[in-house]
């Protein structure tokens, strides 16, 4: 955490960013995102970025774009009918929308983890987390290698010992927090270099949502996670960042203590403060 | 509380009789509902079983007014036509209602929705003028392959609207999880989607089968019946309803008791498909996790 100025890249270059320092730079940024559902744009000129290894929250009321937003981190907005993207995403400087990269391979790359939990019902505790790397085939990890692989991907979700003696038994026999690790399981399954949350603990207990949150300081050291949450709480505790946004635009992009202690703009304050929202 | 006093206790006495009549009345309607099955099956196990035992399931048809014989060349037939209309109607219906689903917005979507909800409410007897116009007459010979396909034609609206409901029942957060996972496009309807929605389109699938098992009016004009042993495609071919329709119009006793152990065999048949897919589909998830 240096200056705010640097790291606040609303109005100023990327590239600016990244050369602070390597580890710290941005691995994934925006370039005057838009993103519309038909003729509505639910995302305006949205210019930001979310560093390596650390957690950025987008925090904003309801209906103010942050959902529409992440999804257009990972190409999932354009799967919805009449929507339409505008603007640039960059992962680690390569854009995920201009380039030669498939919509298949950017999602591969940067995870997704939804609202509600989305264990697929016909498959077992185990072939959920190798679900992703089906997909595969004979390019996929052998029977030994995927053995290891959920182990280590339902360790990082904080779910093997609680799973580890009932691999082959339905995902849907788990509780509602238990399903959401196996989601994140699922998702870091295939190495992803960027795992998105959306409203992760909006459908979860207290107890599930501090797993989860505890889930998310232990991820961060490995991994750039992006999360939409309208829990300021949960922002001021889980996330390194926190991007504001109002109606579509960004308007406060700064290190989470700042913004929730000394915001710049009178919005961001009235809106963490609770005048609104 | 005060407020009911205040209506009086006449008033509440008459809201609990008429929650008695309309119980009893929908008590009514219920069992009503299964009587017309329960007589039936009374009926058949009453007229049938007698003329049911090993002959009947191996025997040949005896000429008609002699005692004795089976109906074993029916009951292959009647197999065989509903694997041929199963390997039409299933695979196209399937398909057909994936393609529903997937582009329920579009125009022809629409239109294919309209027109195979025609086709379902298409009078029987029709589809089979239809195959006989079509299949038999240009062939020069009445045939099972003729009355497969009648058959399966008229599975096919079945499989079609019953496949497209299961699939809208999946939600979309699955298919997204699936997007999300980096799958594409088509990987995620076969291997989400219709894997998720399979009980129910198994489900659907054997009503179908059950539907077309009975018919006997497409079978007319193209698998005729045949008195003799035959599992050729090309050729006509016996089956259960055709059979038991041949017996119920003769004028002998015999018959007419054959005619009740068929039907009752037909509806075991259709028992026994129900049982097995569904045995199937309980038994498919620890076989998948394997």
């Amino acid at each position: 955490m240096t200056n705010p100025q640097t790291l606040t890249v609303r109005h100023d270059d990327a590239a600016a960013a990244r050369t602070t320092q390597p580890d710290a730079g941005p691995l994934l940024a925006t370039r005057r995102l838009n993103a519309y559902f038909g003729n509505m744009r639910a995302v305006r000129n949205v210019t930001v970025a979310f560093p390596d290894r650390e957690v950025s929250a987008v925090i904003g009321p309801s209906g103010c774009g942050k959902s529409t937003f992440l999804r257009c981190l990972n190409r999932m907005h354009e799967t919805v009918p009449m929507a339409a993207v505008e603007g640039d995403a960059l992962l680690d400087g390569v854009s995920i929308y201009k380039g030669d990269m498939s919509a298949i391979e950017v999602r591969r790359q940067i995870g997704m983890v939804f609202q509600r939990p989305t264990p697929f019902p016909t498959m077992s505790i185990r072939d959920n987390v190798v679900a992703g790397l089906r997909i595969l085939g004979r390019d996929g990890p052998s029977r030994k290698e995927a053995d290891q692989i959920v182990e280590d991907s339902l360790g990082r979700a904080g779910l093997w010992t609680e799973v580890k003696d009932r691999l082959r038994e339905s995902a849907v026999a788990l509780s509602g927090g238990q399903q959401q690790r196996l989601c994140i399981a699922r998702a870091l399954a295939t190495h992803p270099r960027v795992l998105l949350l959306d409203e992760p603990t909006a459908s979860l207990d207290p107890g599930s949502t501090q797993t989860i949150e505890e889930l998310l300081y232990e991820l961060r050291k490995t991994i750039c996670v992006v999360i939409v949450t309208h829990n300021m709480q949960q922002a001021a505790r889980v996330s390194d960042r926190t991007t504001f946004m109002l109606a579509g635009e960004v308007v406060e992009s700064a290190p989470t203590r700042i913004m929730f202690t000394n915001p710049r703009d009178s919005r961001t304050e009235a809106y963490v403060t609770g005048r609104f929202g | 509380m005060a407020r009911d006093e205040g209506v009086g206790p006449m008033s509440r006495r008459s809201r609990h009789i008429k929650s008695r009549v309309m119980l009893g009345l929908t008590y009514g309607a219920a069992a009503t509902a299964t009587l017309p099955l329960l007589l039936i099956l009374v009926h058949l196990l009453r007229e049938g079983t007698k003329y049911i035992g090993v002959d009947f399931f191996t025997q040949m048809p005896k000429p008609i007014g002699e005692a004795g014989g089976g109906m074993a060349n029916a009951i292959v037939g009647t197999l065989l036509l509903i694997s041929v209309a199963s390997a039409i109607g299933l695979p196209i219906g399937i398909g057909a209602g994936l393609f529903l689903a997937e582009r329920r917005g579009s125009l022809f979507a629409t239109v294919v929705r309209f027109l195979s909800d025609v086709l379902n409410g298409l009078p029987s007897i029709v589809m089979g003028i239809f195959a006989w116009e079509f299949l038999v007459r240009p062939l020069g010979h009445f045939s099972a392959v003729a009355g497969g396909i009648a058959l399966g034609a008229m599975m096919i609206p079945l499989v079609t609207r019953t496949t497209e409901e299961m699939i809208r029942l999946v939600p979309v957060s699955l298919r997204e999880a699936a997007l999300a996972l980096g799958y594409t496009r088509w990987r995620t309807s076969l291997t989400i989607v219709l894997r998720t929605a399979l009980p129910g389109i198994v489900t659907g699938a054997l009503v179908a089968v059950a539907r077309i098992a009975g018919e006997t009016a497409p079978l007319l004009f193209t698998a005729l019946g045949n008195q003799f042993w035959s599992t050729s495609l090309g050729e006509p071919i016996a089956a259960l309803p055709l059979q038991i329709f041949t017996y119920a119009i003769s004028p002998y006793d015999t018959a007419h008791g054959q005619a009740w152990a068929g039907a009752l065999v037909l509806i075991l048949v259709v028992l026994v498909i129900s049982l097995l897919a569904r045995f199937a589909t309980r038994s498919r998830f620890q076989a998948s996790s394997d």
